[in-house]
């Protein structure tokens, strides 16, 4: 087998380079053509009539006006009358017709009776809940009744954590041409590779027979895996108005309303600790929703898992709304900020030092040593031993304080395969069918191939976005530069050593002494002997080269790697006047194996920091329960963090030959996980109470220092 | 910012305007609205002053990036809607769609505008510049200063940033790294590229001052 290792960190002349992104000009230009830009000879515009209410019954529709309206080329009912709508935003008929605002108009001329039911929207207080709450078990470890009546000290508090949505930019949505027994596909996916067969699905046609092409996608974050309901629709729609494509994207409130969120986490946690700051036991009651499927338990005690004594109940709340999807890192933001919000409150209480509590206490963690230095490392950075003070010490009107959290995440690499082609004329093509999600995989994927063939990244062409192409895995969970990088590296390694099977007669060795460098061949450890690229691939004559190369995801090859650590700290100042919170610095410093391209991991470290900001400052989707409806279902009032409010970040990336051995590790989740909790604690650090539930707006800064918080 | 016989025009807080008192202005708009949306004649009072148009299609000339083009379109139809659906100049985006992201910005007689906010109809008349006209033989500096300090990560942001980025500059060629945080706040970025996105408008300032670019 050939050896696919990667080469040392002191050999690499293109990985582990800073490198700008190779789409770059394409976006910042205007050129890039997401799906929702695409407009296929004969398309039609697609709409949807949705649910305004969130618990009903639909008594009639009629949809014979929209029917006979001039331009309007096909209506569906996708809710017939008789069945029950389970949430605000529920599609209940979609419209194609020639223009948009005809298919606009055409969806208010759509009669509908409802029945109105009644509903629950909101979780927060889980006495209120009734028969919508469903406990899980209780979970007990050690003995925890014994190990709070002997502790020290005891803390105790409530902590909150609301659902929030994904908001993506780009809407969800597709165009979808389905003419005779063949779908086209355009749609906005984290899975390019999968999303055919989930639409064949719907549709009922081989998955063979649907063709998906995206290039680009506006944002997914974890919510943009399947066709979905609005998909299939929009394939239905084409067909009926034969054959002519038919987009089908939502609009903002309805991106809001069902297009997945992540879910809310409240709960009451007590945790015990003898005086020197060691923890004893734990106790946490908490609650959630994720929707009409209620929500489960984020895993608590986060990374602390080894707490000896431990009493954990849980319970799931079924509300009204929209239903989750995966996050960003599900269920971990929420962990980690009940988690380090509870032990930061214990550390108050012991009048320690957080740093020192939660560096004392890292050997209930899976990974000690890589904490306890990246504390040591971001504390140097943050200046945190001259900086901290004991909680609301500071003087006058605006206080000034210090957080810190921590995160763990998996990884490794999706199955995935990719094609090397190397052509007579010299030049090399990359074909998979991946996705790059604004996180670099374009990049990467040409900078393994470069690095791997001795050549410059302009060399290289690469093809993806395109179900034609050799299949990939859906981006989600981090696994993405791992299983791409991995089958690049395989397919172009195996290229090249065909292409040296062709040259080394010319240059009189065997292949297994060719190297590829600089755009040359030569002969290992003489220089004097080799070809310039160009030159030794006519020797190929009029042959060219086509190799595979697979990832699999259990890795034999070592390629790459999972499990990491990573932990942050947040500097901010509070104006107890008017309870506003702003960021002044965070710091992050993030464990994350070989690093292919330093530039756009530290951007993507910049990016997930931005949005722990937006979560712990800003974001909130916010139900009324009188109404049963979404108030903030647009982007003026569900709040995101804008230019001016993210203070300066610093990003520490351990790039170490330590690191580097274990492979290529995926970084779009973990760092955006402790942002929430971090900045929480300093908060409560900066005016020396907690304030329970996040964001942190200026109302609950306020209603806190007034001692309001139950 | 100058505003000059130009209030009928919904333009971007320059710097800390809510964006509430700016949906004020936009809610002025065109007198001509009502004709399209509102369903009850009585309400569709003529404009004072004006000529009423539709509710349906009319033909209209817009001047984008320096060439006049003609379409027919209703008149409730917006600037973005008319040139994403009619024109396929893609590069603005409909994401919020109520003038609060800034991913529809293009520049409307020298200022940045929410063209999710202006009618079609109402823009005639006026130089319309998208990010489809900014670049000629070779990329707007702007452009390239976003690829240089990576601010962009999925992109669907990026061109409206670049709109607003341009305008700002030709108001304010030589900001200082707070003059960038307030005159950038009319737009907003999903994926958190605010970092690169502030230092690329500084270098792109740096690149500019040569004048090479009008």
């Amino acid at each position: 087998m050939p050896d696919y290792s990667w080469p040392p960190m002191d050999k690499r002349r293109v990985i582990g380079k800073p490198t700008l992104r190779r789409d770059g000009l394409e976006k910042s230009t205007g050129k890039a053509k997401y799906s929702s830009d695409e407009k296929p000879p004969g398309m039609l515009f697609g709409a949807l009539l949705t649910s305004p209410h969130a618990h009903a019954r639909i008594s009639s529709i009629d949809t014979s006006e929209a029917e006979h309206m001039d331009g309007v080329k096909a209506v569906r009912v996708i809710t017939p009358a008789g069945q029950e709508v389970q949430w605000e935003g529920t599609e209940i008929a979609a419209v194609a017709a020639v223009t948009e605002e005809l298919a606009q108009d055409a969806v208010r001329k759509i009669k509908i009776q409802y029945e109105v039911l009644p509903h629950l929207v909101r979780e927060d207080d889980l006495a209120k809940a009734g028969n919508r709450a469903k406990a899980a078990g209780e979970q007990v470890t050690g003995d925890p009744d014994k190990a709070f009546q002997e502790a020290d000290a005891v803390s105790e508090g409530t902590y909150g954590i609301p659902v929030i949505t994904h908001c993506c930019l780009e809407s969800h949505g597709n165009i979808v041409q389905w003419d005779g027994d063949k779908v086209n596909l355009w749609p906005s996916t984290q899975n390019v590779p999968g999303i055919g067969g989930s639409l064949g699905k719907s549709l009922e046609v081989p998955i063979a027979n649907v063709h998906t092409e995206m290039q680009f996608i506006g944002g997914g974050f974890g919510s943009k895996f399947d066709a979905d309901r609005w998909g299939a629709e929009a394939g239905r729609l084409s067909k009926a108005s034969g054959g002519k494509p038919v987009k089908l994207f939502l609009d903002r409130a309805t991106e809001l309303q069902i297009a997945g969120n992540r879910p809310s986490a409240f709960a009451q946690i007590k945790v015990a600790a003898k005086s020197d700051g060691t923890i004893t036991a734990w106790q946490s009651t908490s609650w959630a929703t994720g929707g009409m499927g209620g929500g489960g338990m984020p895993p608590i005690p986060y990374v602390f898992t080894e707490i000896p004594n431990k009493r954990l109940n849980h319970t799931a709340v079924a509300i009204n709304a929209g239903g989750a999807r995966a996050w960003r890192a599900p269920n971990h933001p929420q962990a980690s900020f009940l988690t380090c919000a509870a032990l930061e409150d214990l550390a108050a209480k012991l009048k320690m030092d957080p740093l020192v509590l939660f560096t004392k206490n890292a050997d209930y963690t899976a990974r000690a040593g890589v904490y306890r230095a990246q504390f040591q490392k971001a504390a140097e950075i943050m200046e945190w031993s001259k900086r901290w003070h004991p909680r609301g010490e500071g003087k006058g009107p605006v206080k000034q304080g210090l957080g810190l959290s921590l995160n763990t995440w998996g990884g490794g690499g999706h199955a995935s395969q990719c094609r090397t082609t190397i052509n007579p004329d010299g030049s090399v093509v990359v074909e998979i069918c991946t996705q790059d999600l604004g996180t670099g995989t374009r990049t990467v994927i040409s900078m393994v191939a470069a690095e791997t063939l001795g050549l410059p990244l302009g060399a290289i062409t690469l093809r993806i976005g395109n179900s034609d192409y050799p299949p990939d895995g859906a981006s989600g969970g981090s696994t993405t530069v791992g299983g791409v990088s991995s089958s690049t590296r395989k397919s172009s390694v195996n290229a090249l050593e065909k292409l040296f099977a062709s040259v080394a007669p010319a240059l009189g060795v065997p292949p297994d002494q060719l190297v590829a460098v600089d755009g040359r061949i030569q002969v290992k450890d003489d220089p004097s002997k080799s070809l310039p690229w160009q030159d030794a691939c006519r020797k190929l004559g009029t042959g060219k080269i086509s190799e595979m190369g697979e990832n699999n995801p259990r890795n034999p090859g070592g390629l790459m790697s999972s499990g990491v650590g990573g932990v942050q700290m947040a500097d901010v100042s509070v104006d107890t006047e008017t309870g506003i919170v702003k960021m002044n610095k965070f710091v992050a410093v993030q464990d994350c194996g070989l690093i292919i391209n330093p530039r756009t991991a530290e951007s993507q470290i910049h990016g997930a920091v931005i949005m722990g900001v937006c979560g712990a400052l800003y974001e909130e989707r916010i139900m009324d329960q009188q109404t049963g409806k979404h108030l903030n279902a647009d982007m003026e009032f569900y709040k995101l963090a804008g230019i001016a409010d993210i203070g300066e970040i610093v990003v520490h990336l351990d790039i170490a030959p330590e690191h580097d051995k274990r492979g290529v590790i995926g970084l779009g989740e973990p760092p955006v996980i402790g942002p929430i909790a971090a900045i929480s604690n300093a908060v409560a650090n900066a005016i020396g109470v907690r304030v329970p539930h996040v964001p942190l707006t200026p109302d609950r800064v306020l209603a806190a220092l007034e001692g309001r918080n139950a | 910012m100058s505003s000059k016989n130009d209030s009928e025009v919904p333009r971007k807080p320059k710097a800390g305007v809510s964006r509430r008192g700016f949906i004020g202005v936009a809610g002025i708009g065109g007198g001509v609205l009502g004709a399209g949306i509102l369903e009850k004649p009585a309400l569709a009072a003529p404009p004072t002053g004006g000529q009423l148009a539709g509710p349906g299609p009319v033909p209209i000339t817009l001047k984008i990036n320096g060439k006049p083009q003609t379409l027919t379109v209703e008149p409730r139809v917006t600037l973005l809607d008319a040139l994403r659906n009619y024109l396929d100049l893609t590069g603005a985006k409909r994401v919020c769609d109520r003038a609060t992201c800034g991913a529809c910005t293009v520049i409307l007689n020298g200022k940045s505008v929410y063209s999710c906010t202006v009618l079609a109809i109402d823009a005639q008349g006026k130089d319309i510049q998208t990010i489809e006209g900014i670049s000629n033989d070779k990329p707007h500096p702007v452009s390239v200063a976003f690829v240089n300090n990576d601010g962009q990560q999925c992109g669907y942001c990026t061109p409206g940033f670049v709109m607003a980025a341009k305008a700002f500059l030709d108001h304010n060629p030589s900001p200082t790294y707070e003059d960038v945080k307030e005159g950038l706040c009319g737009n907003l970025c999903r994926c958190g590229t605010y970092v690169g996105v502030r230092q690329a408008v500084l270098e792109a300032a740096k690149e500019m001052k040569g004048g090479r670019h009008a």
